[in-house]
C-alpha cells in the first residue's frame, strides 16, 4: 500500500504589525476588530499576560467553596482552600487535558477528575490516582492542577495573571484604586459582596467596542432614547452637552465618567440612585454611623463609581460587569448586582434595578448590545477603513491631579484606551 | 408540577384559546393588547442559571412586577429602541398545554413554547417552558403570573428584547 506523505505543517507566525499604522491619536483602524490574528496577538499580549478580574473573594465565602470563572478566555476554578487561600487552578486534567470541574459553583475539599479518577486537592496539589502500579516512579509533585502564575486581589477584587512576571496588581490598578475604594466606601461595612449570581450576555462583537462603550458618555442620549422618554431616571442629563461630569482617562487603559459634579450641583443624598434617604433610612442611618453626618452626607451625594478598569471588570454604579473574550467577533458579558455589606434596604433596590436595565432583556444592555453586533458588522466593510475618535480632543485638559479629563461626551476614554492597548501590543 | 389526572375539556380549551392569544398578540408586536391580558398585580418572570431560585435574591433575566411590566410595553411603544428596530420578526408555537390545578378563581396552567426569532444580525430558535397562574376577572382570563423557563438559560444568550 502506498504510503501518504506527511507534510511538516510550519508553526503560523503572525505576520508583524505596525502598529503606529493602526492606532492614531484621533483614529483606529477596522481591523483592529476584526482581524484573527490580531485578536490572537492581543490574546498572548494582554489577555494571557496583564492582570485580569477573576472573581470576588465573597463568591467563595467558605473554606472550599468554588466556583468557575475564567482569566480572559482561559477557565480557571477560583477556590477557598481548607487554609482560607484563595487560588485559580487552570480547569485542565494534567493527565489527558479533560475539564475536571463543570458544576459552576460548589463547596469541595477535592475535584475528581471523570476521566480517570485523578483526585486533586482544592489548591490543586495531586493526591492520588487509581490503579497506582501504572505510575511506577512517577513525580507526583509536577502533576496538580496548574495553577495561574500570579493572583492577587484589592478590597476583596481577585484579579489573576498568566504571565510570571509584570507590574504588581496595585501598579495595574493605579488610580483605578481609588475607584474601588469609593465603591467600597458606600457600604456601611466598607465592603462589597457579590451574591446575586450572573447573568450572562452573549454578543456578536469584539471585546474592545464593549470596553470603548463602558465609559462613552455619548452614545446614552440616543441609544438609551427610549427608555429615557417613558422612565423618567434622571440618567440622560448627565451626558448631554450642558453636563458638567466630566470624562477622565485614569491611565494603563482605565477611564471613567466621573458623574460628581452633576451629582454635587444636585446636592441630594441619593440622587446618584434616583431615590432618597427617606426612602432608604436604614441605609443613611448605617452609613451615618459608619462615616459621621458630614461624611455620610458627601459620600451619599456622590454615589458609586463608573469605571472601566482594563481589560475586562466594568462597575457601573450598581452594577458589575465582566467582559469575556470568545473570538474576535464574539464576547460574553456577565454581569451582576453590587451588594453591600450590612446595607439590605439598599441591596434590594440594587437587584431590582440592575434586573430592569442590564441582561439580554435589559431596558438598557439590550440596546447597547444591538449596537455592538451592528458596529461589528459596520467594521468589517472597508470604506472608510478608519473609525474617528477625535470628539473633544480639542478641549482634553488635565485636571488638578493631572489626568486628562474631557467633557461628559468626549472620546478621552477611548483615545486613553488605545495608547495603553498599543503600548502593550508593542511590547514583544 | 404534574397535571391532574381530570381535567374540564372546556376549561382546557379556554385555556388553550387564551394562551394562543397571548401568543399572537406577542408575536404580532401587539404590546397594548399583551398588556391588557395582564391583572393589576401582575408578575412576569424569566429566571436565569435553571429552574429559577429565589428571584427576590438572585439575578434574573426579567422580574418585572406590574408597573414594570407597563414600562417595558412603554419603552417598546416608542418605537425607538434600536433592539426593536427593525422589530424582530417572530413566530411561535405554544403545545402540550396542561392545567396543573384550578379552582373557581385561578387557574395554574403549563405550555412548552418554541419561538423562532429573526433579526437583521441573524436568525434564533428559542424554547421554553412557560408556567402561569391565570385569574378569571369578570368572567374573563388574565395572567397573575407568567414564568418562562429558558431551556438554556444556563448559557450565555443573545439578545432578547422581544416579548418572550
Amino acid at each position: 500500500m502506498p504510503s501518504i506523505p506527511v507534510m511538516p505543517v510550519p508553526a503560523a507566525r503572525p505576520a508583524p504589525v505596525s502598529w503606529e499604522r493602526l492606532i492614531g491619536e484621533d483614529r483606529v483602524h477596522g481591523t483592529l476588530y476584526t482581524d484573527p490574528a490580531i485578536y490572537a496577538m492581543e490574546l498572548d499580549r494582554i489577555w494571557r499576560r496583564s492582570w485580569v478580574y477573576v472573581g470576588h473573594e465573597s463568591e467563595v465565602a467558605n473554606p472550599n467553596d468554588y466556583v468557575m470563572k475564567s482569566i480572559g478566555p482561559e477557565p480557571v476554578i477560583m477556590t477557598r482552600d481548607r487554609a482560607g487561600a484563595i487560588r485559580l487552578l487552570h480547569n485542565r486534567c494534567p493527565h489527558r487535558g479533560n475539564r475536571v470541574v463543570v458544576c459552576e459553583r460548589g463547596n469541595a475539599r477535592t475535584f475528581t477528575c471523570p476521566f480517570h479518577a485523578w483526585t486533586f486537592s482544592n489548591d490543586g496539589a495531586l493526591r492520588g490516582f487509581p490503579f497506582p502500579s501504572g505510575y511506577e516512579g512517577v513525580d507526583r509533585s509536577t502533576l496538580g492542577l496548574a495553577r495561574a502564575p500570579r493572583l492577587a486581589s484589592y478590597r476583596g477584587f481577585v484579579f489573576g495573571s498568566l504571565a510570571s512576571e509584570g507590574p504588581s496588581l496595585e501598579e495595574h490598578l493605579g488610580a483605578a484604586r481609588a475607584s474601588i475604594d469609593a465603591l467600597c466606601d458606600a457600604s456601611p461595612e466598607g465592603e462589597v459582596e457579590i451574591t446575586a449570581g450572573f447573568l450572562k450576555h452573549r454578543v456578536r462583537a469584539n471585546w474592545k467596542l464593549l470596553v470603548e462603550n463602558e465609559t462613552d458618555g455619548y452614545h446614552p442620549a440616543f441609544v438609551h432614547a427610549s427608555i429615557f422618554q417613558v422612565a423618567d431616571s434622571g440618567i440622560g442629563s448627565l451626558y448631554s452637552s450642558a453636563s458638567t461630569a466630566v470624562s477622565r482617562y485614569l491611565g494603563n487603559g482605565h477611564s471613567e465618567n466621573d458623574l460628581r459634579p452633576e451629582f454635587r450641583r444636585r446636592g441630594v443624598p441619593l440622587g446618584w440612585f434616583g431615590t432618597t434617604i427617606e426612602r432608604l433610612p436604614s441605609y443613611a442611618t448605617r452609613m451615618r454611623q459608619a462615616h459621621g453626618e458630614a461624611r455620610a452626607k458627601q459620600l451619599m451625594i456622590d454615589g458609586t463609581p463608573h469605571v472601566m478598569i482594563f481589560p475586562n471588570l466594568f462597575i457601573a454604579e450598581i452594577q458589575l460587569f465582566v467582559i469575556q473574550p470568545f473570538a474576535v467577533d464574539h464576547t460574553v458579558q456577565h454581569v451582576t448586582a453590587l451588594q453591600f455589606k450590612g446595607a439590605p434596604d439598599l441591596n434590594r433596590r440594587m437587584r431590582q434595578q440592575t434586573m430592569g436595565s442590564v441582561g439580554p432583556a435589559g431596558f438598557l444592555l439590550a440596546d447597547d448590545s444591538a449596537m455592538y453586533e451592528r458596529t461589528q458588522r459596520g467594521v468589517e466593510a472597508r470604506d472608510p477603513e478608519w473609525l474617528f475618535l477625535g470628539r473633544g480632543r480639542h478641549r482634553e485638559r488635565r485636571d488638578e491631579d493631572g489626568f486628562l479629563i474631557g467633557d461628559a461626551t468626549d472620546e478621552t476614554p477611548s483615545r486613553g484606551m488605545w495608547r495603553h492597548y498599543r503600548s502593550l501590543m508593542e511590547a514583544a | 408540577m404534574t397535571a391532574s389526572a381530570v381535567t374540564e375539556p372546556a376549561l382546557l380549551d379556554e385555556v388553550t384559546r387564551f394562551l394562543y392569544r397571548e401568543a399572537r398578540l406577542q408575536d404580532e408586536h401587539d404590546y397594548d393588547s399583551w398588556e391588557s391580558l395582564w391583572t393589576d398585580d401582575g408578575l412576569y418572570w424569566i429566571p436565569a442559571n435553571g429552574d429559577g431560585g429565589d428571584p427576590e435574591q438572585e439575578m434574573s433575566i426579567v422580574y418585572d412586577s406590574r408597573s414594570r411590566i407597563a414600562l417595558r410595553v412603554r419603552q417598546l411603544n416608542t418605537g425607538r429602541r434600536p433592539s426593536q428596530t427593525p422589530r424582530s420578526r417572530l413566530r411561535r408555537i405554544v403545545s402540550n398545554v396542561e392545567i396543573v390545578r384550578a379552582d373557581r378563581s385561578e387557574v395554574e396552567a403549563a405550555s412548552n413554547a418554541l419561538v423562532f426569532e429573526s433579526r437583521p444580525e441573524g436568525d434564533t430558535l428559542w424554547a421554553a417552558r412557560n408556567e402561569f397562574t391565570l385569574r378569571r376577572e369578570q368572567g374573563a382570563l388574565r395572567i397573575a403570573r407568567k414564568k418562562v423557563i429558558l431551556v438554556n438559560n444556563g448559557n450565555a444568550l443573545g439578545t432578547m428584547a422581544f416579548l418572550l
